[in-house]
């Protein structure tokens, strides 16, 4: 049913550029009912969809090769679960992913919020204006409903996303990047209906962190993926569209940190509001350099010649943003000064400075090929020194900062007061640094700094809690679980907020673990014979070979031995796909040590006909932490979102007093 | 073919229909313009959200002079600048209140 696909999405067109141009029309002259219409659009253009996404899906299943696109992308032989996924492993199938779920938030975000009219209608005509550019794109431009005769079979789907992984990793990367218009349509909404208070930001903090944790979460996934399928032996590899994900996260980041600044001390107006913007516009810039083939990276899994109308999509919106702030300036400035450079405060903002200056350097190295390319005709690559010095530079005092922000008092803190909160966090630090030294960690600077902060920020966090549980129990005669547990439950954002703080300090151990102190060994071998890395000693011990209907697959098993005791079986090698013909893939081998979080990783380089192989042996300490810290930045994430009943009551006495026009769903 | 035709032209049916519905429902509104806060509204939430701050950052403030993270000079010398805030939005927003009540009883008589 291609011609049910293509009604639904022009019809979907229709409704989204009504809702932008009826919304911002009701806006201007205040008419109720035309704001209404206009909302109804947008919530109808999600139905409609519904609809394109439904015979998109079908055809995947059914094998359908009449569309081009599900022969492009699927083969009679590929898994259901795979022939799925492919709905995103094309381009045309991801704007439509776009569209799906930014008008389906779109839809529920509005709904949530119709009390708040003169807020929300504003915010109707902005995301209908985002939901406009990708639904021409996919009615004009980049049709996933193009038919031809069918073929018997199609070419099957790219072998690296033929993964779990790529499951859940691009719908998870997907919410994240069109979550992020959410906060960037209510931020618009404010200003353009110059309604500044903090009603925008009440009505978009779970937004936004809905969105950033799925885009947190969306890279640990595809930084697994990596680190399991592409099989260099690592998991971020500094590529464009890796990074392309990392900049709106980290500009998210930055704003979750300084919205508490505007809640708590009215301050920083217009820098939350560039935040915002910032986020939206490098997500738009992710799907850019995903999706237009414009630099060359393991991801870009398509080349398109949509990248034009990207470009001057983005241009449009970064034009009309910053215009749109220089014209409200006027109402975004506040009158509260910082106070003290030893103020929570002023912790936060440099943790905003810093994480920017990572952002902006990120986005340096990976525009950098692109003008140069533009300029000269040669793409001069930024290589992972360059972002492995940024990230040292800046990340190094981050973690620090995420130690020292939640000791300090908001407005000022005296030194002396400063010395004894900090003495436990610092004394446990400097102890966990002379132990590392004495272990032999001082091989490697960075990694013994990373490590010596984390211990510190640890020591803070733990510290938090013992405090705050201890006075929890003496306020309310709570025996210790309770108090532990109301200790949280009362204050969710702050200790959900430490949880998610100890998953970075995860990551960063396992991050400065496995690069800092990993061993590697390259060599070639017969059957029978062992190479050393690390404590460790594998021996060649036989090739197998097997078939199914999708790929041959040849697996070299290794047993590995730590001096003369056996400490398990290891097999590596490749996959030869029969379609799309030719393709092979690396299937490395991971040996887990769960107690330690180490992996030894092998590689199979070559395969040679006589069964002799080229091995790339990796120890890698920690790394396993990297995994862990998702799960704890998943659970702090959801503490952080879960519903606060005294808050909920708290904003509704503030806006009980303004009746009923002007309330935003929290 | 002629199923996916039925089901588009169904498709666009609703979607006209949803697009007009506000119209449909009420062809002639007696005033259609829908409410927005006025200034005195505005001033009344940008005082509530002062208030809101304040208490808040207060009682934050208690919770960790109770825990120990706070020091008793810090303590002190933070208490009183944020009492006074509290107190000062408080007395605003009574201020304000005050004057919308005797300005909708001068509009009464």
């Amino acid at each position: 049913m291609p011609q049910l696909g293509r009604a639904a999405l022009v019809v979907s067109l229709a409704l989204v550029a009504y809702a932008l141009i009826a919304g911002a029309a009701a806006a201007v002259t205040r008419r109720r009912r035309l704001a209404v219409s206009a909302r109804n659009a947008l919530i109808a253009a999600f139905g409609s969809t519904v609809v394109a996404s439904t015979v998109l899906v079908v055809a995947l299943i059914r094998h359908d090769f009449a569309f081009t696109y599900v022969a492009s992308h699927t083969s009679r032989a590929l898994p259901t679960r795979y022939a799925v996924s492919a709905f995103w492993g094309g381009q045309e199938g991801s704007l439509l992913l776009w569209l799906l779920v930014l008008t389906g938030l779109g839809a529920v975000a509005v709904w949530l919020n119709r009390r708040s009219r003169d807020l929300v209608v504003w915010v109707v005509p902005v995301i209908a204006g985002v939901a406009t550019f990708f639904a021409w794109m996919l009615v004009v431009v980049a049709s996933p409903f193009a038919t031809q005769r069918a073929p018997f079979d199609g070419a099957g789907l790219n072998p690296s996303l033929q993964n779990p992984y790529m499951v859940a990793h691009p719908p998870l990367l997907y919410l994240g990047y069109v979550g992020l218009t959410i906060p960037f349509a209510f931020a618009m909404g404010a200003l353009l209906s110059g309604q500044t208070d903090e009603r925008w930001i009440v009505a978009t903090r779970r937004w936004t962190l809905i969105a950033w944790t799925a885009l947190g979460i969306g890279q640990l996934l595809g930084a697994h993926w990596a680190y399991q399928e592409v099989g260099w032996g690592g998991y971020y590899a500094w590529d464009p569209v890796e990074n392309a994900a990392l900049m709106p996260w980290l500009a998210a980041t930055a704003y979750l940190h300084s919205v508490m600044i505007q809640e708590k001390r009215g301050m920083l107006k217009i820098w939350n509001v560039i935040l915002v913007s910032l986020a939206f516009c490098l997500s738009l810039f992710g799907t850019f350099l995903t999706r237009s083939g414009i630099v060359s990276s393991i991801h870009s899994f398509t080349q398109s010649s949509i990248g034009g109308w990207f470009l001057g999509f983005i241009v449009v919106v970064v034009v009309l943003t910053i215009g749109l702030i220089f014209y409200r300036l006027p109402l975004l400035k506040t009158k509260t000064r910082l106070e003290s450079l030893v103020s929570r405060e002023a912790t936060f903002l440099y943790n905003n400075l810093l994480l920017v200056a990572l952002c902006l350097t990120i986005l340096w190295g990976v525009t950098w090929p692109i003008i140069t390319e533009a300029v000269s005709g040669e793409a001069r690559v930024v290589g992972r020194p360059y972002y492995d010095f940024f990230l040292r530079s800046f990340g190094l005092p981050l973690l620090l900062l995420m130690g020292i922000g939640p000791l300090i008092a908001w407005r000022k803190a005296s030194l002396r007061g400063l010395g004894k909160t900090f003495a436990w966090p610092a004394g446990i630090a400097v102890l966990t640094g002379v132990v590392l030294i004495v272990l032999g960690a001082g091989s490697s600077t960075p990694g013994l700094i990373a490590y010596t902060f984390s211990a510190f920020v640890l020591g803070t966090i733990g510290l938090e809690f013992v405090r705050g549980t201890r006075a929890r129990h003496s306020l309310s005669s709570e025996d210790w679980p309770r108090a532990f547990s109301s200790l949280i439950a009362r204050n969710r954002r702050r200790y959900g907020g430490y949880i998610v703080h100890a998953a970075i300090v995860l990551l960063a151990i396992g991050i400065a673990g496995s690069s800092a102190y990993q061993h590697v060994t390259d060599k070639k071998l017969a059957r029978g014979e062992s190479l050393n890395v690390g404590p460790y000693t594998l021996t060649y011990r036989a090739l197998e070979r097997s078939s199914n209907a999708n790929a041959t697959e040849v697996r070299a098993v290794l047993d590995i031995r730590r001096g003369t005791q056996l400490v398990g079986t290891v097999r590596s090698g490749k996959n030869s796909y029969t379609e799309p013909a030719g393709t092979v893939s690396n299937e490395v081998g991971i040996h887990t040590n769960y107690l330690t979080g180490e992996d030894i990783f092998v590689i199979a380089e070559t395969v040679y006909g006589n069964g002799t192989v080229s091995f790339r042996v990796l120890v890698k300490p920690l790394v396993n932490l990297i995994w862990l810290a998702g799960l704890i930045f998943l659970l702090g994430s959801l503490i952080t979102l879960w519903p606060d009943a005294r808050e909920q009551r708290r904003l509704a006495t503030r806006y009980a007093e303004l009746g009923s026009g002007a309330s935003p769903a929290r | 073919m002629i199923v996916a035709l039925v089901l588009a032209a169904a498709l666009t049916v609703g979607a006209v229909v949803a697009v007009a519905l506000p119209f449909l429902k009420e062809p002639t509104a007696e005033s259609d313009r829908f409410a927005e806060p006025d200034a005195a509204s505005r001033r009344q939430l940008e005082l509530a959200e002062m208030r809101d701050r304040a208490l808040a950052t207060l009682k934050e403030l208690e919770f960790d002079h109770r825990t120990g993270k706070v020091s008793d000079e810090d303590y002190r010398a933070l208490l009183g600048p944020l009492r006074r805030d509290a107190a000062q939005a408080l007395r605003a927003i009574d201020q304000a209140a005050s004057a919308a009540a005797a300005g909708s009883a001068t509009a009464e008589t």
